[in-house]
């Protein structure tokens, strides 16, 4: 009965998703007001349906329903009950499902938090939202419906994928996916504003904490990915540059220029077009990202296979919505930009820089990882692209970028004196070229050029972002607004994963050792001892663990214990590292295979500087959140009767 | 003005390559049996697990050989199909029933109609491994002489069957003495 109470509320979910698409999008073009009305009302009973519908599945899995099969191929009545929770989102339907929802709460948000955002402007957002909903709930009613009934029922589920049941792993998807869906916002902003005709200041600084937003759901969503990967997987990397990856990076950096575009759009009014397609691009990754990999629907022969017509509806659904918004840009974007000049030394020549590097890393890391389907649906061979390609057209616009941010930050909009800024920087620089070489030297010897370009370039970032609050401090520099504090943590918390990623990835210490009982070896300045085993047994598994004594020059530092797992019903071994985890490094021991003789094989390694990356990630996350709450943005949503709103008035009427 | 249309057209090129990679499996690689002896087994019969049936009960004649669980979507999805199937044709088609539960097996045949000359239990995997599936439901072909002919991977439906199974299996009947 429940499930079908969820089935009943996503049909009168799609038919409210229609009317929300439908009505607000003709009247605001037609000039209805009656029908203009319609966008609140649709937006709030679309919510409250999904919610229920999502409500209905998560209760399905809560009350282990087998007779569900979506609930009994991902679930089991040993899970326990917080991945019986998570598990909705366990596979593809009941992710498509969440993907829904949170679209239809980002739509609710902007309903409630826009007072101040003229009418139709947010009449047309709430349209584009609904349609991009309308699409979605008809490939989940149509092709990954999660409510189908298994007949017989299953006596019991096949349980959630053990790598999966991981406190990480449950929240990861939902940050993720608020990230993803909340790009659906600016690219409503765009689609609406192509509607009109008009884009202004106003209609960016409206734009903005939207976008800031979702970056930084993001951003959250894709670092607890990677630390996911970096203790759960066992191998001790925390970036893989595999496709499920890649699809959630690209929409991060097209995000990040398109929140600094929208900077220059409102302050300057210039950039128009380049926003607009940004605001398009970062979505439509988005979507990619979903559908392209996370379904596995091109990435693997099973879900492919057992239905080619989702293929077919998803990139039907693609070509709507992105070529619909694409021939809309092509249509409208001519005209938007005039021709205000700036100095070729400018903030504005920064920000385009930055948008034209970020622009281009994403487009290369898509190519590579389109570029092996291109290949093969053009008969020319089956290839795959690994690591050192990503690594290398990642590096390359990277290292000029961050050099530049340093110095684009303290740049002036229009027009500004290149030696005057460097005289400005004089003690900062100093700083930086003696802190970025000095320390890492002296602490870890000379490794490469690159190693030191990374710590300059890293230091550059934290020095240069530190240096107006400061300067601030000490009395001299100017006034810093929350937006601009907001700008300097992010920048911040990039220099610090700077840091970290060239620390790891230059001075990792990794070993594979076979230890047999009472053994000991050395790793780096530690001594690590296989003290004893135990068979250990939890709520879905059994498992052996390790004790592993470490000690540093004589003295205990820790006991770590790391475990082999072997989850009951899908049978997987499955590896827990144990990680000691400082400030200042990472002891990382994963347990490999019993090779006889009561010695097993361990992987051993030493990270220094790892937690910079998570913390420096935290910090850019919350400088996200200190620029929303920037008062500008409290204000423009007071404001009322704008020149978009009078624009589209005169369009509409 | 053309600038902004350049956007829209590498976004029609990139629909174009999906559109074709769409009708091509990415991970697909043909079976590297065919043309060879069908790998060889001896499995118990899920009608009555005392009683085994292998390979060389079913030399003699072309026969198909489907594997299926009863956990698999797809299976399930193309059990009309198979049902249509074995009541037009006159060649057998062999059940193996993979890595299931014997009981759920036996009440999905009564309940939705037993396509299958036979069907034999492979509980542990094994003998789906020596044919390289690597997941249910696929389909083999197989000539009179045991050699493999065709394998057919995700679920059965009457186009792929008139137009993969019929023409190979006429073929292969002509040939046959």
């Amino acid at each position: 009965m429940i499930p079908e109470i969820g089935q009943l509320s996503l049909i009168v979910a799609l038919c409210l998703a229609v009317a929300q698409g439908v009505f607000p999008l003709v009247g605001a073009q037609m000039g209805k007001p009656a029908w203009v009305a319609v966008a609140i009302p649709a937006a709030a009973g679309h919510a409250v349906f999904i919610a229920i519908s999502f409500a209905a599945l998560a209760w399905s899995f809560l009350d282990n329903d087998f007779s569900v099969w979506y609930v009994a191929m991902n679930s089991n009545t040993e899970l326990p009950i917080m991945y019986r929770f998570a598990a909705v989102w366990g596979g593809h339907e009941g992710s498509l499902l969440l993907w829904v929802l949170l679209l239809a709460l980002w739509a609710l948000a902007v309903a409630g938090f826009s007072r101040g955002i003229p009418v139709l402007l947010r009449a047309r957002i709430l349209g584009v939202m609904g349609l991009i909903s309308t699409g979605f709930i008809m490939f989940v009613l149509f092709t990954s419906n999660p409510f189908l009934r298994l007949f017989p029922a299953a006596a019991n589920g096949n349980d959630l994928n053990p790598l999966l049941q991981d406190p990480a792993m449950a929240f990861h998807p939902p940050l993720l996916y608020t990230g993803y869906v909340g790009f659906s916002v600016a690219f409503a902003f765009a689609v609406a504003a192509m509607l009109s005709g008009s884009i202004d200041r106003q209609w960016a600084r409206w734009a903005r904490p939207w976008t800031t937003s979702a970056w930084m759901f993001l951003t959250a969503g894709i670092v607890l990915g990677s630390w996911w990967a970096y203790y759960e997987l066992g191998w001790g990397g925390w970036w893989f540059w595999d496709p499920v990856e890649n699809a959630s990076f690209m929409p991060w950096l097209l995000g990040t220029a398109l929140i600094h575009s929208l900077a220059v759009t409102e302050k300057r009014g210039l950039f128009k077009s380049v926003t607009l397609l940004l605001a398009i691009g970062a979505f439509s990754l988005s979507l990619l990202g979903t559908f392209l990999v996370r379904s596995g629907v091109l990435v693997s022969v099973h879900a492919f296979a057992s239905d080619p017509t989702r293929g077919l509806f998803i990139l039907v659904y693609l070509a709507v919505v992105i070529g619909g918004a694409l021939s809309l840009y092509a249509w409208r974007a001519p005209g938007l930009d005039r021709e205000v000049g700036f100095k070729p030394f400018s903030r504005e020549t920064f920000m385009l820089l930055n948008n034209i590097l970020l622009a281009a890393a994403a487009g290369l890391i898509l190519l590579g990882t389109l570029y092996p389907l291109v290949l093969d649906a053009m008969n020319l061979g089956k290839i795959s692209v690994g690591p050192p390609y990503f690594e290398t057209v990642f590096i390359i616009p990277m290292l000029p970028l961050i050099l530049m941010i340093g110095i684009g930050m303290h740049t002036v909009w229009r027009s500004a004196s290149a030696t005057a800024v460097l005289r400005r920087l004089r003690a900062a620089i100093l700083v930086t070229v003696l802190a970025g070489v000095l320390i890492p030297v002296f602490i870890w010897g000379w490794n490469s050029l690159l190693t030191l370009v990374g710590f300059v370039a890293g230091t550059w970032l934290i020095v240069s972002s530190l240096f107006d609050p400061v300067r601030r401090m000490m009395g001299t520099g100017p006034r810093i607004t929350r937006g601009m504090a907001g700008m300097q943590m992010a920048h911040l918390g990039l220099g610090l994963c700077v840091l970290g990623i060239t620390a790891t990835t230059s001075f990792n210490i990794e070993t594979d050792q076979r230890i047999a009982l009472g053994e000991s070896v050395v790793v780096g300045d530690y001594t690590i001892e296989f003290e004893s085993t135990q068979m250990v047994t939890g709520p879905n598994y059994q498992a052996i663990r390790a004790d592993m004594a470490v000690s540093k020059a004589g003295h205990p530092v820790t006991v770590l214990h790391p475990e082999k797992r072997i989850y009951n019903v899908q049978t997987s071994p499955m590896t827990e590292a144990a990680i000691d985890s400082r400030l200042y490094r990472d002891l990382f021991i994963a347990m490999g295979d019993d090779l006889g003789d009561g010695s097993w094989s361990f992987r051993i390694q030493y990270k220094p500087l790892i937690s910079f990356l998570w913390l420096g990630s935290f910090v850019m996350t919350l400088g996200g959140l200190v620029a929303i709450t920037d008062r500008r943005y409290r204000s423009a949503a007071r404001s009322t009767d704008s020149a978009p709103e009078q624009a589209a008035r005169a369009n509409a009427g | 003005m053309s600038r902004f249309i350049v956007p829209i057209i590498a976004f029609v090129a990139l629909v174009v390559v999906f559109m074709i990679g769409l009708n091509r499996d990415p991970t697909y690689v043909p079976s590297p049996l065919i043309g060879k002896p069908a790998p060889e087994f001896v499995l118990p019969l899920l009608s009555d697990e005392t009683q085994q049936l292998g390979t060389k009960d079913m030399l003699g004649e072309v026969y198909m050989l489907n594997v299926w669980a009863t956990w698999c979507v797809g299976c399930r999805q193309e059990h009309q199909a198979l049902m249509d199937i074995s009541a037009t044709t006159s060649v057998p088609i062999y059940g193996l029933n993979w890595k299931d539960d014997p009981e759920a097996a036996r009440s999905w045949l009564v309940q939705l109609g037993n396509p299958y000359a036979s069907t034999v239990m492979d509980l542990d995997g094994r003998v789906a491994i020596d044919w390289g599936v690597y997941g249910a439901p696929e389909t083999f072909l197989m000539d009179a002489e045991g050699i493999v002919l065709y394998k057919h991977i995700a679920p059965m439906t009457m186009d792929i069957w008139t137009a993969e199974f019929l023409p190979r299996i006429q073929a292969a009947q002509k040939s046959a003495p």
